[in-house]
């Protein structure tokens, strides 16, 4: 599948935003993040800059975005419109939060940040089951897909929260959270690759044409000798070296790097630990970019059976 | 509404005969020609007259090669949208724009309201669905919903363009729900198959498999030739006289 920027962007940059949201919303009720009022609203700014940042590109990508409000009507059915609905609804307790935060009432902040972290883990469930519900593309089908997501999404935020911790002087909790999705997300995607690697096709190009009781199938001629929309789509691939290096600059320097560099400011803290938090931040928005566009340019459909037999 | 309609009756679609399809391109071509002014118009291409160009097409004509040696086949492949009964192009469309006739089965965009995601292009393992970059919007085969109810044109005509067109009669168009119809018969009667049936998407369309090579029991003998093969009068007396 072809790795558009627009998209790549969209689910790393949001992704992170909602992982931020998620944490802030509920370590700052529970006392686990510098309390405040400064720390509160840069964090949960940041967040909204995210979230905002990967929407609004998001919709770079459609053929008429100026329609886009057309697309939160069929969450009955669509992951996409649920996705938009949850994405939207999020907003509502994430300002309310910020007001509370402006205010002084910790009631409301406590409850808004609890209900927009809700949010931000149902937004990015979404996301997820779009990928994950699409039947032609087997590598996206996997059931590691969503977990992978949400897994991702609280990692980028955790970083994101202890850089601006250690700011303010206490990133413990969330380096350490950090620390833990770091380590969770090498060993999930690890297993993911390896998974799809052994995952057997969806379909063959015997049952894509129904000519397999002839014997094995294989294109002779295309039906056109220019690219066109479906090749340039969904004909996206990737030579497999290069695909196996970023996996490992991926799990290296996108997880397990800022994972140790979480371990490193818990144990030096000060400002040497806050530099560390940050280059970990820095680093895991990096390689969540490289996962991001793995994500698709791994991914094949089944519409490649019939321009090149697999 | 992208939620699904309750499964109808009627079932339209088109049965192709892989048996017969030659490959000439006549159905991919009339029917570009019919839609880029029909229901679904224009169907723009990009860089017309110089190198790289492309466009929408509803209709894709592909030659695979089957098997090996003898018993192996060329078979020429139209592909296009199989209007599913079950297809998660319509259900996975955030806006409602994609969407399936509860009346015929027929599946359609409405392009006064599709934003262009190309997300139901990603859910059709067919590749039946190409983006209008010039509208911005998702485009398909429409059955040729203008033509087959269209009353402004003979009876005879309101088929679709790529059936009407092809030479060799390898498409048919008719109702694949109703089982004495002439679709469903020629497909009982030939074994019609569906493609990708593992997804799960219960496409309508049916290819008719090509029928089986008709091989000779023996090699043919060439008999030794009588000197009556021999057409030219000169020859033939030549023949005669050096025979003798
Ligand atoms: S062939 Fe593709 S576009 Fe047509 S109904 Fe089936 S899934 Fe949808
Ligand atoms: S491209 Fe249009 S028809 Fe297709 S899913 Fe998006 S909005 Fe729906
Ligand atoms: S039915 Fe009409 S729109 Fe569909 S492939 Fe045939 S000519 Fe094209």
């Amino acid at each position: 599948m072809n790795p558009a920027p627009s998209i790549v962007f969209f689910t790393t940059a949001s992704g992170a935003g909602y992982g931020l949201l998620f944490w802030l919303g509920l370590l700052r009720p529970l006392g686990l993040v510098p309390g405040s009022q400064g720390f509160g609203l840069t964090a949960l700014g940041l967040a909204l800059v995210l979230i905002t940042a990967g929407l609004l590109s998001s919709t770079a990508h459609l053929g008429n975005p100026q329609r886009a409000w057309r697309a939160v009507s069929q969450w009955r059915s669509s992951w996409l419109s649920r996705e938009g609905v949850a994405a939207l609804g999020t907003y509502v307790p994430a300002v309310l939060f910020g007001l509370g935060l402006l205010a002084d009432l910790p009631g409301l902040t406590a409850a808004m940040g609890l209900l927009a972290a809700a949010g931000a883990v149902a937004t990015v469930y979404c996301t997820g089951m779009i990928y994950a519900s699409l039947k032609p593309i087997k590598e996206w089908r996997h059931p590691l897909v969503v977990p992978g997501y949400l897994l991702l999404g609280a990692f980028s935020g955790a970083a994101l929260l202890a850089m601006l911790g250690g700011f303010w002087g206490d990133g413990a909790v969330p380096a350490v959270l950090a620390l833990l999705a770091g380590i969770a997300a090498l060993v999930v995607k690890n297993a993911y690759w390896g998974a799809i690697d052994q995952a057997p096709p969806v379909a063959t190009a015997e049952s894509a044409t129904s000519l397999g009781f002839i014997g094995k199938v294989r294109p002779l001629e295309p039906p056109h000798t220019e690219t066109n929309y479906l090749l340039r789509e969904m004909g996206f691939r990737i030579a497999r070296k290069h695909a196996e290096k970023l996996r490992l600059l991926a799990l290296a320097a996108g997880f397990g790097a800022p994972a140790a560099l979480c371990a490193f400011a818990l144990l030096v803290g000060g400002g040497m630990g806050a530099a560390a938090l940050t280059l970990g931040a820095v680093l895991a928005l990096g390689g969540l970019l490289v996962e991001r566009w793995l994500m698709f340019a791994e991914a094949t459909h089944t519409v490649t059976l019939y321009y090149h037999g697999s | 509404m992208t939620c699904l309609p309750a499964p109808g009756a009627k079932k339209l679609g088109l049965v192709i005969d892989l048996d017969t399809c030659v490959g000439c391109q006549a159905c991919a071509t009339n029917c570009k020609e019919w839609n880029t002014s029909g229901h679904s118009a224009p169907l723009p291409d990009f860089k017309p007259y110089a190198a790289g160009q492309e466009g929408v097409w509803f209709n894709r004509v592909h030659s695979f090669e089957a098997g090996e040696g003898e018993a192996g086949r060329t078979v020429h492949f139209p592909r296009s949208c199989l209007h599913c009964e079950t297809p998660d192009c319509v259900t996975v469309c955030p806006t409602g724009a994609s969407y399936k006739r509860a009346e015929d089965g027929i599946v359609l965009v409405n392009h006064d309201t599709c934003i262009g995601c190309g997300l139901c292009a990603w859910a059709c393992p067919y590749g039946a669905r190409e983006m209008d970059d010039d509208q911005g919007v998702m485009k398909k085969c429409t059955l040729c919903i203008d033509r087959i109810y269209n009353e402004n044109i003979p009876e005879a005509q309101r088929q679709p363009a790529c059936v009407l067109t092809c030479p060799t009669k390898a498409r048919h168009f008719g109702d694949l729900g109703d089982p004495d119809s002439a679709v469903s018969r020629l497909v009982a009667e030939r074994g019609g198959q569906p493609l990708m049936p593992e997804l799960g998407y219960n496409p309508v369309n049916r290819y008719l498999p090509p029928r089986k090579k008709a091989l000779p029991p023996n090699a043919p003998v060439e008999d030794a030739p009588t000197p009556m093969d021999i057409r030219n009068p000169l020859l033939r007396w030549m023949d005669r006289v050096l025979s003798r």
